[in-house]
């Protein structure tokens, strides 16, 4: 069929109103790494497994490139460029990922943040075992997750205000 | 990888859905979660020309409690069905099941509807509708019909859905008081497709199986419902010998294909493990 007509779509992006226009088949991670020039969201795998692309949308954590951009009209979306607090300072889970080595390469790491962001929203409290659960959609190639794992335990912590425990080598 | 240029279309009814398919005809696919079409059309195996989302449908989001039935409609996310308490409480194999579909992201977008409408036999609700005796409800042009899952299957990708149909609702009779259940799922890795796994829902009585349905996921062209496997186990204690001519019993209708997960032989093979777990865990479970 001919080139499909462009559709206007607007939605918010890390807080700012954000619009375009894209064709249907624009995928959400295309509108927000190119249009948006946001290019934390990774574009990993490209069939929903990796989790690179993960960003939040309407409180969720979902895999941006397995959504067209028309679908997300109106939504509400969160990226690792929005993950900061508000003053600019590292969250506590940039601030455990660094203080863990919660990463290597870091290819998987927005996807990782956000999607652990949601994680915490929803489970501020989570054993190791429902973490590992959590971050299931997650593919890290580096760092065999131990570290993943102890970065979100130890942002939990510092959002909950307990004290971190390093659990026993 | 971008998908096939297509026209998108927001209905905001059922009614308007139908119309939108029927005016559009074959190169018309509706769009639910999209978590089955949005990689198929990226890979350019599906190439629809109009995409009818149903995401703007309003009542296809629900979960209700109809006397002795569960209704869910057919836009319920499988996260929506991990979060409800009715599930939990009336369907735990519901819930369990849903737990195994997958990965958190694609459950938030993943719904039930989909994964029930879609005819692939890797996908696991089809075999749990047919082991609880779930019924569709389908409404085109024509208006609504019911359908039992059990009649909706007739090989992969090919279900009962006439054209300009859109499944609209799930709803299963709750299991007894005091049932057991157990979905087993052998998988690769999580997030897979399962390489076999089936469903028991069961009541026992006296120590003996009383009544009992088994069904099995992605060991065919199609989920199905092993009958003789049930019938094999019931007025039993579930004894070794029992287990085993259930399994057998399952494993005389399996035709899996081999592929990734491996050659047929083996999943038959796993299949009727799948089977005797499931079966000894249900029993288990149940009061």
């Amino acid at each position: 069929m001919a080139q499909a007509k462009k559709t206007q779509v607007s939605m918010t992006v890390n807080g700012q109103p954000v619009e375009g226009l894209v064709e249907p088949r624009t995928l959400l991670i295309h509108f927000i790494r190119e249009n948006l020039q946001l290019t934390g969201p990774h574009i990993g795998c490209e069939t929903t497994h990796c989790g690179a692309c993960t960003i939040d949308m309407n409180g969720m954590s979902v895999k941006s490139c397995t959504v067209f951009a028309v679908q997300a009209e109106g939504a509400e979306i969160t990226t690792i460029e929005g993950i900061a607090n508000p003053d600019g300072t590292l969250s506590a889970l940039q601030e455990g990922f660094r203080m863990m080595h919660g990463l290597q390469c870091g290819f998987c790491t927005p996807g990782m943040i956000t999607r652990a962001h949601r994680l915490l929203q929803e489970n501020p409290n989570p054993t190791e075992e429902e973490i590992r659960f959590g971050i299931a959609g997650n593919l890290c190639r580096c760092t065999g997750y131990q570290n993943i794992v102890r970065a979100i335990q130890y942002a939990a912590a510092k959002i909950n205000g307990t004290e971190f425990k390093e659990a026993a080598e | 990888m971008i998908p096939g240029p297509f026209t998108y279309h927001r209905p905001e009814s059922v009614a308007d859905a139908v119309k939108l398919l029927i005016e559009l005809g074959d190169e018309a696919r509706p769009l639910a979660g999209g978590h089955s079409l949005i990689p198929m059309m990226k890979l350019r195996l599906a190439t629809p020309d109009h995409l009818v989302d149903l995401a703007g449908i309003g009542d296809l989001k629900r979960i209700v409690r109809d006397g002795d039935r569960i209704v869910i409609g057919a836009m319920t996310t499988q996260h929506e069905l991990l979060a409800s308490n009715v599930i939990a409480s009336s369907l735990p194999i519901l819930h369990e099941t849903a737990l195994l579909i997958a990965d958190p992201q694609v459950r938030y977008r993943g719904t039930i509807g989909g994964n029930v409408a879609n005819g692939d036999p890797g996908n696991d609700m089809p075999g749990l509708m047919l082991t609880l005796g779930a019924d569709y409800t389908l409404e085109g042009p024509n208006g609504s019909r019911t359908i039992a899952a059990s009649e909706f299957y007739q090989g992969a990708y090919f279900t009962a859905i006439e054209p300009g149909e859109i499944l609209t609702s799930v709803s299963i009779p709750v299991p007894p008081a005091g049932h057991g259940y157990a979905y087993e799922k052998l998988k690769r890795k999580i997030g897979d497709y399962a390489t076999a796994a089936a469903a028991v829902v069961l009541t026992m009585a006296g120590g003996k199986v009383a009544t009992c349905s088994i069904g099995l996921t992605n060991l065919s062209e199609t989920a199905l419902l092993a009958d003789d496997a049930a019938a094999a186990v019931i007025g039993t204690t579930l004894d070794d010998a029992s287990l085993r001519k259930a399994a057998e019993a399952a494993r005389a209708i399996m035709s899996p294909a081999g592929d990734g997960r491996g050659p047929p032989e083996y999943r038959k093979h796993l299949g009727g493990i799948m089977v005797e777990r499931a079966l000894k865990r249900a029993a288990a479970a149940a009061r």
